[in-house]
């Protein structure tokens, strides 16, 4: 039964990835796409938490970690400079 | 794995990957940038928690012992979510993108002028 649900859950994260992917090259703004980033490599979390159940195996959670504090230090970034036109003051 | 466990883990799994499909399904169709900031900040926030509760709930019974780092990353998560979406949200303002509320508001404004 986990397995059934596990290839639900990738199908559906694979279609978030996705859908994401395609905001990101639509825009139309700038802000638009900073966000679709953000909800990718939220996704991308998603995926690697999936694939750590499936294969189980601890290894990935350092990966989703990683990938946790580089997205938001990234976000952060991106908007600070759309916000002042700098990042560090 | 006990069936009762076992099923838990496969709801938790299945609402997580919903959730996250709808954030993202959000992001895509809804037709201004303040309305789209709510998808993957509240729902897909929402999914990748409870992915990561399945996740901790799995590697207790399978592994030796309690298994903590998923909280650590939910609540990391939890945390940066709202930051971001307040910094977004700032930068919109500050780049003055068009909202469809404002929008509305105008619309109604000058129907009501015509009628009086």
């Amino acid at each position: 039964m986990l397995s059934f649900a596990l290839t639900i859950a990738f199908t559906l994260v694979g279609a978030a990835f996705a859908l994401s992917f395609l905001r990101l090259l639509k825009g139309p703004d700038a802000t638009d796409r900073i966000l679709a980033l953000d909800t990718l490599y939220i996704n991308a979390i998603a995926l690697l938490v999936l694939l750590g159940i499936h294969l189980a195996s601890p290894l990935y959670f350092e990966a989703a970690l990683l990938i946790a504090l580089m997205g938001f230090v990234g976000t952060v970034a991106l908007a600070k400079f759309l916000l002042r036109g700098d990042i560090i003051e | 794995m006990s069936i009762v466990t076992e099923t838990i883990l496969s709801l938790l799994v299945l609402a997580g990957a919903v959730f996250t499909f709808i954030g993202s399904l959000g992001l895509y169709r809804l037709r201004d940038f303040y309305t789209r900031l709510h998808g993957p900040t509240k729902a897909t926030t929402l999914g990748v928690g409870c992915l990561l509760v399945a996740s901790s709930i799995f590697f207790s019974v399978t592994g030796e012992g309690l298994s903590l780092h998923e909280i650590l990353v939910s609540l990391f998560l939890f945390i940066t979510a709202p930051v971001s979406a307040h910094l977004l949200a700032k930068a919109a303002l500050h780049r003055e993108l068009p909202s469809l509320a404002a929008m509305h508001n105008n619309d109604r404004e000058t129907k009501s002028e015509h009628s009086a």
